[in-house]
């Protein structure tokens, strides 16, 4: 049951807001105990919305499912993390809250995620264990992964996620559910817990595209609240979504079809462009000649960001506060130190050191420096091609108990979905397929698929159109 | 080229992270790991490209300047581990005189 198809039910009263929400809470008791993807849920609060619905809105009586570091005015937001597990309550609405809210939807559950939105497997939650519902001992990805997963367990219709370097497109692969990223600035962050400011965007997790293009369309827009939002006119995402592949000229890049794929990802992506080239596009060789530093520019400057950012959980205003501190610098030392689990504190040391005096050019500078590198990429290659087609992931979900041994393994894998972030540009995961893996039978496979900078409308109409292959 | 090291004890401290010995030792070799990988930046010449702190480039961009609603004090205060009379409580941060 796609967002849409639900939406034309409602319209046709053969079902109600109400009716929907109890028998996603019959789904979530019956399977999340198993998945996993859920951290909380106000049943109550949400029945009271839907008692309220205004259906005539583009999203009306429709529950979305949150990522927990979006914050919903008097719900958690523990990012994952045991700093803000305690008692937090978010005394606000996010603005992506708030238009989903303008738009009729009702925000329904908190999702899982790897704290603070560090990592590709929510195994960095530290609160709770996600399963990928197509095989439960494997994880969903991340950090999106709750979000992913119930879509996927269809214990949510949809969801809102965070990606600052594939963290929604990721899980989503997968998962095997369509996953946006806007473009930078295409929607507000205010309300998201920063992680990378230059490169984090909120997008939706859905079972189809055409569920991504109405979410989009709903939480898209300028916003005085966030100074980096773009003022920029949000087109009709709908109107085109159809309108097919024909005479688009798609880049096929070939760093991103290297050694290191598993042959199963290579033959359905490969077999996703094809589809689309049989439906009319051109598809032609490219070259992102800079892919290959794309791990250590974002290693870099996402860590910076990071330890930056995460100054503010201190122990003082909100969070978790260390017990009988000797002093204040005992009572900031103590309760972050409690408070952050392992990936959260690499980032921050990392990000500490390559900003600190004497480092600042040899690492934050250069990365930037690379970015600006990365960028004239896409500038170039867009001058070309209408859409860029390539792998999510070099691999389908590996099994759970993978991250905390190797952390610069589990950072490689991060190579395909990294690159759009640095260069703020837009890129989906579309569902191409599945193959076996590494002792399981069928997993799935995600195609993504690169827009230039704010260019979602032709994006949505290219992964339209990857989807609806037969 | 020498290997990166980074002094995990003393960058911890800067980012007030009071860490176990057995943390220290176990970031000690992930970090070197990752900060080797890292120095495949210095393959690139660089000089000549402008620094990108952003992907788009937007400056100055002000709200008008106008007065609004805040969240009440009690919103704020309901998350303070520790609070007396309207305020947030530390411990003392200045010396007796």
């Amino acid at each position: 049951m796609t967002l849409s198809s639900l939406r034309q039910q409602l319209l046709a009263g053969e079902t109600t807001p109400a009716a929907i929400l109890t028998r996603l809470a019959g789904d979530i008791a019956a399977r999340d105990g198993r998945t996993g993807a859920y951290l909380s849920h106000d049943l109550e609060a949400a029945m009271a919305e839907a008692a309220v619905a205004d259906l005539s809105l583009p999203l009306g009586g429709i529950p979305i499912a949150i990522k927990d570091n979006i914050n919903v005015l008097g719900q958690p937001c523990t990012c994952g993390s045991r700093f803000l597990a305690e008692n937090y309550r978010s005394p606000y609405d996010a603005t992506v809250i708030r238009k989903l809210r303008a738009a009729g939807a009702i925000p329904f559950g908190r999702m899982n995620l790897d704290e603070f939105a560090m990592g590709s497997s929510t195994e960095n939650s530290a609160l709770q264990t996600t399963r990928n519902p197509h095989d439960g001992e494997r994880i969903p990805g991340g950090s999106s992964g709750g979000s992913a997963a119930a879509v996927a367990d269809l214990t949510a219709i949809a969801a809102l996620g965070s990606d600052t370097g594939g963290s929604i497109r990721q899980p989503a692969s997968h998962c095997g559910v369509v996953g946006l990223k806007p473009s930078y600035g295409r929607v507000s962050r205010y309300g998201l817990v920063a992680f990378a400011s230059s490169l984090d965007q909120i997008g939706p997790l859905t079972r189809s595209v055409e569920d991504a293009a109405r979410i989009l369309q709903v939480i898209a827009g300028p916003d005085p609240l966030d100074s980096t939002c773009l003022e920029a006119a949000v087109p009709d995402y709908l109107c085109g979504l159809n309108d097919g592949v024909k005479g688009l000229k798609l880049g096929l890049p070939k760093e991103y079809f290297g050694d290191g794929i598993d042959p199963g990802v290579r033959r359905q992506v490969l077999a996703a462009v094809e589809a689309l080239a049989a439906q009319g596009a051109e598809v032609v060789d490219i070259s992102l000649p800079h892919t290959e530093y794309a791990v250590a520019t974002y290693y870099v400057l996402a860590p910076a960001e990071a330890s930056s950012n995460l100054s503010r959980f201190d122990g003082i205003r909100y969070g978790h506060r260390a017990a009988g501190p000797v002093d204040i610098l005992d009572l900031y030392q103590r309760s972050r130190e409690d408070g952050f689990g392992p990936e959260v504190k690499r980032r921050i040391i990392l990000g500490t050191y390559v900003l600190s005096s004497g480092y600042y050019d040899a690492y934050y500078n250069r990365a930037q420096k690379v970015r600006s590198l990365i960028r004239r990429d896409f500038e170039a290659a867009f001058a070309r091609v209408d859409a860029i087609l390539s792998p999510v992931a070099p691999t389908p979900a590996r099994k759970l108990g993978g991250s905390a041994i190797d952390p610069l393994h589990e950072y490689l894998s991060d190579i395909f979905t990294l690159a759009p972030n640095l260069a703020g540009i837009c890129a989906i995961s579309v569902p191409c397929g599945m193959t076996a893996f590494d002792g399981a039978a069928a997993l799935p496979v995600g195609l993504q698929i690169f827009g230039p900078q704010l260019g979602e409308a032709m994006l949505l109409r290219v992964a339209r159109a990857a989807e609806r292959r037969p | 080229m020498p290997q990166p090291h980074i002094d995990v004890r003393y960058v911890a401290n800067l980012a007030r992270l009071e860490l176990s010995e057995a943390e220290i030792a176990t970031f000690q070799v992930q970090l070197d790991a990752i900060l080797g990988h890292v120095e495949t930046l210095n393959q690139l010449d660089v000089s000549g490209i402008e620094a990108s702190a952003h992907a788009v480039q937007v400056f100055g961009r002000m709200r008008s300047d106008e007065p609004h609603a805040s969240l009440p004090q009690s919103a704020v205060l309901q998350n303070a581990p520790d609070q007396s009379q309207g305020q947030i409580r530390v411990p003392k941060v200045v010396a007796d005189a």
